[in-house]
């Protein structure tokens, strides 16, 4: 089962190696993880998606909140936003480029980028919307695709 | 003030007497700011003795072991120290010199990434990248090594950093917003553990590392005899209650006593304080204690749920909720129970077969003769047989690696430990491989007068792999006779300038150990043991605590 968990750590050199050694020496499987800034410059947020059950999250939680740097983790439960950020180079022929701006409307998504014989698509939204709309444009050919980890907000206002 | 100084300075400001290491060319200008302070620097023979010696130093005086190497191969040394530290929650603080920030990443001469390589051994450690951040950084590497959980704490100092000029202003406060080590135990859990405690009709208290961390035998023994509970301590454990006291029942696990594996499967409450349900300790841990429901008091809150599983979790230090949990309980007799473990106590002694030459008998005797004495040992039948037949009678007593089970731990060890107390006999429990692994630190023995006692129980072998091999590979030997019967070790101390004697029979030990007991010098003693000696009773691997074997 996937699990996301939020990381707040100091901003400091070596912070993002030392959660990654962890996982790695306490072998647990990270699915995603994205690290960004936050409204406090001396703090990051590290959003990790990891692959276990119960037991194996409570010991990720448990080993997160050692590390010297951490100052908060929480796990990220139903009610929460969560999204993933992906860019898309699909082939787009002349004779297909209604089909795909269509989709990429009917997803809200976003043409970025148009050259001769392609597009670039930005598309926003949870795991699920991301890997379907992804899926759709296979059939066009995708000819590269980046993908970013998942970020996530409880909803409700701040404990 | 050059920043070299104010290292040293702040170091005097911690409190530290001595530091062990050896200088480089990384490092030189520390050491050069050493060269005026009245802090007390051994140079030992190799990085590792010298971690090993911080450690054994921290661990036999509870105070923080520091020490110093330069930057690639000095570092690198100290890993091995650095985990064993860590793996057993000592305090130490290792210096490592590093090369100048500019050439940081050019692979430059003696340069490695020490802060990368010990990153998974260390509580947490430090690249130093600003000459100005030093002294905070210094004060913090002392607050985590000794607070909370404790652990080795590395500092990296860049050559340049160590030269720039900085205001000396030893910081009072510390700024570190994500490490608040939890203390006191929640009230709500003290409650539900005393009242697990007085339903319970078989509780065992299992006592661990932590306690001797905490200082806190006195509240384990208070609280065992309020219960009343029969104390079953793990190897790192041993010495947290007497061991001669009536609730002891001695170390569990392995090769720990069978009175003390029974207890622990039969038992209906264990409250566990300060350990971490090592494989060691729990056998098959799918069939450890059945029956048992479990109290864990642990200050690290991972430990808690990690191996097994818990009933009633208590976050704290184990001193102060031993104390409180002292308080809410109330004694209970348990006689069936009480009656029943003493049975076993009588009925399956620690014993061994007393024909020949056999390591017991060395370490049996080496206890009447120096029963006050700070027992080092290496790792392997030598630690086993010390911990079964060295009855430890207090807390810090016995120093041993049980984590990492460093061969090669147990000789810098004890010279740590006996520099830390000088007046104390200090003795390593060694076996001729282990031995071998650290040997060269008797010439550092020898050069600053440190009389540290190694009893070589030298069987030729690498004993304990030599063991499994008799028992689970068919007496298949492969790569574990090392020979050592043809090593003189006596001829060998007295080329380092220590005294060296051989015993070849029982009928000699006492005289030997009576005589070393008197040297004010370091002393090698070659014990000729029956090789085939085996280290027993033992709970055979993937088996339960109850299925523990003897030698039959």
């Amino acid at each position: 089962m996937k699990h996301t968990i939020a990381v707040l750590v100091e901003n400091k050199p070596g912070v993002l190696a030392r959660v990654a050694s962890l996982f790695r020496r306490r072998g647990f499987n990270i699915d995603s993880l994205s690290v960004g800034t936050t409204e406090r410059e001396d703090l990051s947020r590290m959003t990790i998606v990891v692959e276990g059950d119960d037991k194996v999250v409570e010991q990720v939680i448990k080993q997160l909140n050692k590390l010297i740097e951490t100052i908060k983790v929480s796990e990220i439960s139903e009610s929460s936003v969560e999204r993933e950020l992906c860019l898309i180079r699909v082939h787009a022929p002349p004779e297909k480029r209604g089909e795909i701006v269509e989709l990429t409307n009917i997803f809200r998504a976003r043409i970025v980028d148009v050259s001769r014989d392609s597009f670039i698509i930005e598309v926003t939204g949870d795991e699920d919307k991301v890997s379907a709309f992804i899926d759709l444009m296979r059939q066009y050919g995708i000819k590269e695709l980046a993908r970013t980890g998942k970020v996530a907000m409880v909803r409700g206002s701040k404990k | 003030m050059r920043a070299a100084d104010a290292i040293v300075k702040a170091l005097e400001m911690e409190g530290i007497e001595v530091v062990f290491g050896i200088p480089g060319g990384a490092i030189i200008e520390v050491y050069d700011a050493l060269y005026d302070s009245g802090i007390q620097h051994i140079t030992t023979r190799h990085e590792q003795g010298a971690t090993h010696a911080a450690d054994g130093y921290a661990r036999a005086s509870g105070k923080v072991g520091v020490a110093f190497t330069t930057s690639g191969p000095g570092a690198t040394n100290t890993v091995t120290g650095i985990a064993t530290a860590y793996m057993d929650s000592s305090p130490i603080v290792v210096f490592t010199g590093q090369v100048p920030t500019s050439m940081i990443g050019n692979d430059a001469f003696q340069e490695a990434d020490i802060t990368g390589i010990t990153m998974p051994v260390t509580k947490h450690n430090y690249l130093v990248t600003d000459a100005k951040d030093v002294l905070s950084i210094i004060k913090e590497a002392f607050h985590i090594a000794s607070t909370g959980r404790p652990g080795p704490v590395l500092v990296d100092l860049p050559k340049d950093i160590t030269t720039a000029d900085i205001d000396f202003n030893y910081p009072k406060k510390i700024n570190l917003p994500g490490y608040k080590p939890k203390l006191e135990g929640h009230p709500k859990q003290i409650a539900r553990a005393a009242e697990l405690i007085m339903k319970a009709e078989r509780p065992v208290i299992l006592a661990g590392g932590g306690v001797i961390i905490s200082n806190a035998s006195k509240e384990l023994v208070e609280l065992a005899e309020t219960i009343p509970a029969f104390v079953v301590t793990t190897l790192m454990g041993k010495g947290s209650i007497p061991e001669t006291h009536p609730l002891s029942l001695g170390f569990a696990g392995m090769h720990g006593t069978k009175y003390a594996n029974y207890a622990l499967s039969e038992s209906d409450l264990i409250i566990a304080v300060g350990c971490r349900f090592s494989d060691r300790t729990t056998g098959n841990v799918a069939m450890f204690a059945p029956n048992a429901k479990i109290i864990h008091i642990d200050i690290d809150p991972a430990e808690i749920g990690k191996n097994v599983n818990v009933d009633v979790p208590i976050v704290g230090d184990a001193k102060k909720v031993l104390a409180k949990l002292k308080k809410v309980v109330e004694y209970k007799q348990r006689k069936e129970w009480e009656d029943k473990v003493n049975e076993w106590k009588r009925k399956y002694p620690l014993k061994y077969k007393k024909d020949g030459f056999k390591p017991q008998y060395v370490i049996e005797r080496a206890y009447e003769i120096m029963p006050d004495a700070i027992v080092t040992t290496e790792v392997g039948q030598n630690q086993m047989w010390a911990a079964q037949f060295f009855k430890v009678k207090y807390p810090r007593q016995f120093i041993t690696s049980g984590g990492l089970g460093t061969m090669g731990f147990g000789f810098p060890a004890a010279m740590g430990a006996q520099v830390a107390f000088p007046e104390k006999t200090v003795i390593d429990i060694a076996g001729d491989g282990s031995f071998f692994m650290n040997i060269q630190e008797l010439a550092t023995c020898v050069k600053y007068e440190i009389p540290v006692k190694v009893l070589v129980l030298n069987n030729g072998y690498l004993g304990m792999v030599r063991q499994w091999q008799e028992l689970f590979y068919r007496e298949r030997y492969s790569a574990t006779c090392i020979g050592c019967e043809k090593t003189g070790f006596e001829a060998i101390a007295r080329g380092f300038g220590a005294i060296g004697m051989t015993v070849e029979k029982p009928s000699e030990v006492d005289d030997a150990l009576k005589e070393a007991k008197e040297i004010d010098a370091p002393v090698v003693i070659d014990f000729r043991i029956d090789y085939q000696a085996n280290v027993f009773p033992m709970v055979p691997p993937g088996a339960s605590l109850k299925e523990i074997i003897d030698d039959e």
